[in-house]
């Protein structure tokens, strides 16, 4: 069965011009960067020109780069960091609907003592900016929004934000893991002093990250015991999965117009014709400015987890806010942050198109979804109650 | 992706008996929108009241909600009400070639579905309880008070389902009901539960095996030491180790709030006297700092 993936915000496919570009760096030119021969140096050659790719990409300069593990590790690394550099700062801030690599990290310090304010969204999932303002003071270390959100690809204001953080000194991080590849991101012109990035998710291999530092923001390392990165992440580079890194970077830069054109398009074809055709549904976030390949839509009287089971019997993968999916009880916190009643935050679908996603493929779903969602609803106490109100 | 069994897969996909029975003789419903699933069963019974002919289902969840009630129905028919209600929750779960145990809260709600719908055709009283929660009633025909406020789930059900399954981690407690899987809260009362339902005297006591060998020794000393004893240690924040087990002799060192604790020799008694009374009457519990 062939797949219809339209789940690239869970992750992307590695593009074969990315994989081209590392497949040497295993087998052959395996050299360490850090070595003094020549085996090694030109391995460090390819880097360096990747480290550009990356900072191209962000409208950065090479050094501000850091290649990290994973967009976790850089969300990890920055709110420790700013809580080293400010010991005499006891407040952080974020938003309710951060990724739980922030989100968790947040939480947990609260058990250390720290004030943590998770800032609230509207109905439309977009930051309650009189709250944030409220909530910055001279006690703040660090405050981390994400620039566009993974469930509903609803996009905040973070340059606002950060020049609000600033003001009162305090550091300004992003997860920008959902947001780079997709929008144009200018760091050149922006007040972030850190910002995440995940190559998985922009047609880079798994495993590969990036922590944006502008140049003279204090820094305190994650990772010690080396001088990789400038002493400021340790460990032997993953030199193969850095270079595809700035070849997918080199390839988004290239395709940001498609992705907010055609890929736009598709998106836009798909919720509009799914809206139309299924009654009770809603897309979630969808009064707000998002993300240009991510569409959520919530239906009513039915689980996320049996449809996406049916939808994946045809091929078709895509994801949900669905408790049932994760093996948690409680359907996605962000959801619930939004307010999304429980009438129809159980039966949400993520689609999050890409590059490689066909008009053929949005046909099928288009096609496909409506007799899922009767289907299930036909077997639904509720579903059938609500279809005996409306004959 | 959650392992399916092929069965579960079958009764999602093929779901046997969905629909309503206008003239049924009993309906049994539980769960709600806000908790994330819900069935409405009804039954339609013989000219005698007695034998089950006829059983639909509706129901809103996920797959395996969706083949547990499928399985349900299939598994009534032609049982007498009697025989319906012998029906556990594992035996659903067996049906469908067994549940990932994070699901099988669903064959939970299948037998609960059961049980409320033969009460209430019987005219048996199940007094609402009051509560205040966030998401509904789960199951809101039984009684006691509530633990889980999130689900609104009581303690009466939850010391039925820990002593039928014989759980012993409130994690488990959390799949099989999804109580304390919210805001987990109320994870420390389920905890004390465990150790209520797992030190009641209620419980079918299990006897003793007439002979073992080393291995098997071996085994069943790790067996009640994880069921029957760390539970009970785990509800007074303390926790032990096994480190050894030399013939008769088992070296167990004390964790957490134990570690230390003045009276941790009652315990190596208590731990010994529950050794002696389920495996070999010649253990000796020796307590190691290590």
């Amino acid at each position: 069965m062939k797949e219809i993936y339209l789940d690239n915000n869970a992750t992307t496919k590695v593009d074969e011009e990315v994989f081209e570009e590392m497949r040497p760096y295993f087998c052959e030119l395996y050299g360490n960067p850090s070595s003094m021969h020549f085996f090694g140096g030109q391995v460090q050659g390819k880097v360096t020109e990747a480290r550009q790719r990356v900072a191209d990409l962000l409208g950065a300069s090479p050094e501000e780069i850091i290649f990290t593990a994973c967009g976790t590790e850089s969300d990890n690394a920055a709110i420790r960091s700013a809580l080293e550099v400010f010991p005499d700062r006891r407040h952080v801030i974020t938003s309710r609907v951060e990724h739980p690599a922030v989100l968790t990290q947040c939480r947990n310090l609260t058990q250390k003592g720290y004030r943590v304010t998770e800032i609230g969204v509207d109905g439309a999932g977009r930051l309650d900016m009189d709250e944030y303002k409220a909530a910055v003071d001279s006690d703040t270390a660090i405050v981390s929004l994400m620039w566009a959100n993974n469930e509903t690809g609803v996009i905040f204001p973070v340059e606002e934000a950060a020049a609000i953080a600033k003001s009162k000194g305090a550091l300004f991080h992003s997860d920008a893991v959902q947001a780079i590849g997709k929008i144009p991101i200018n760091m050149a012109d922006s007040q972030i002093d850190m910002l995440s990035l995940s190559g998985h998710k922009l047609h880079a291999p798994k495993g590969i990250g990036v922590l944006y530092l502008r140049r003279g923001t204090p820094f305190r390392p994650f990772l010690v015991g080396g001088h990789q990165e400038k002493s400021r992440r340790a460990g032997t580079e993953n030199a193969a999965a850095i270079i595809a890194l700035g070849k997918a970077c080199q390839l988004a830069g290239q395709h940001m117009e498609a992705e907010n054109t055609i890929v736009k398009a598709q998106r836009d074809r798909l919720q509009d014709a799914l809206m139309a055709a299924i009654p009770n549904a809603r897309i979630n976030g969808g009064g707000a400015e998002r993300l240009p390949n991510t569409t959520s839509i919530a239906f009513e009287f039915v689980e996320g987890e049996a449809i996406l089971l049916l939808l994946s019997e045809l091929g078709i993968c895509a994801s949900s806010g669905s408790a049932c999916t994760s093996g948690s009880l409680e359907p996605s916190h962000v959801l619930r942050a939004m307010g999304v009643p429980f009438t129809c935050a159980h039966g949400s679908i993520r689609f999050s198109l890409s590059r490689y996603t066909t008009d053929a493929e949005i046909d099928t779903v288009i096609r496909e979804m409506p007799s899922i969602i009767a289907r299930l609803r036909q077997m639904s106490p509720f579903g059938r109650e609500h279809l005996k109100g409306q004959a | 992706m959650w392992d399916y069994t092929p069965i579960v897969k079958d009764h999602f996909l093929n779901p046997r008996n969905v629909g309503d029975i206008p003239d049924a003789d009993a309906v049994g419903e539980v769960g709600s929108l806000a908790c994330g699933d819900a069935l409405k069963l009804y039954l339609k019974l013989d000219e005698n009241k007695d034998k089950i002919v006829d059983a639909k289902f509706q129901t809103f969840g996920c797959a395996s909600a969706i083949a547990s009630s499928s399985a349900l129905t299939e598994m009534v028919k032609g049982k007498t009400m009697d025989e319906a209600l012998a029906i556990s929750n594992q035996d659903i779960a067996d049906f469908l070639g067994g549940l990932p145990e994070e699901k099988m809260h669903c064959s939970v709600m299948g037998q609960e579905a059961l049980e409320v719908a033969i009460a209430k055709y019987r005219g048996e009283p199940i007094p609402e309880h009051d509560g205040e929660h966030d998401h509904g009633h789960a199951y809101p025909d039984y009684e006691g008070e509530i633990v889980c406020k999130c689900f609104g789930i009581t303690d009466t059900f939850l010391k039925k389902v820990i002593e039928t399954n014989r759980l012993t981690t409130a994690e488990q407690v959390t799949h099989f009901t999804k109580a304390g899987g919210a805001c987990g809260g109320c994870i420390p009362k389920i905890q004390e539960l465990i150790a209520q339902v797992l030190g009641s005297e209620e419980l079918q006591p299990r006897k003793r095996p007439e002979k073992l060998s080393n291995m098997k020794k071996m085994q069943l000393i790790q067996e009640v030491l994880e069921r029957d004893i760390r539970p009970l240690l785990w509800a007074d924040g303390g926790d032990l180790e096994l480190i050894d087990i030399d013939g008769p002799r088992v070296q167990v060192a004390f964790r957490k709030a134990c570690a230390g604790c003045a009276s941790s020799g009652n315990t190596a008694r208590m731990v010994e006297a529950k050794l002696r009374d389920l495996v070999a009457e010649d253990i000796v519990v020796e307590e190691v700092s290590q």
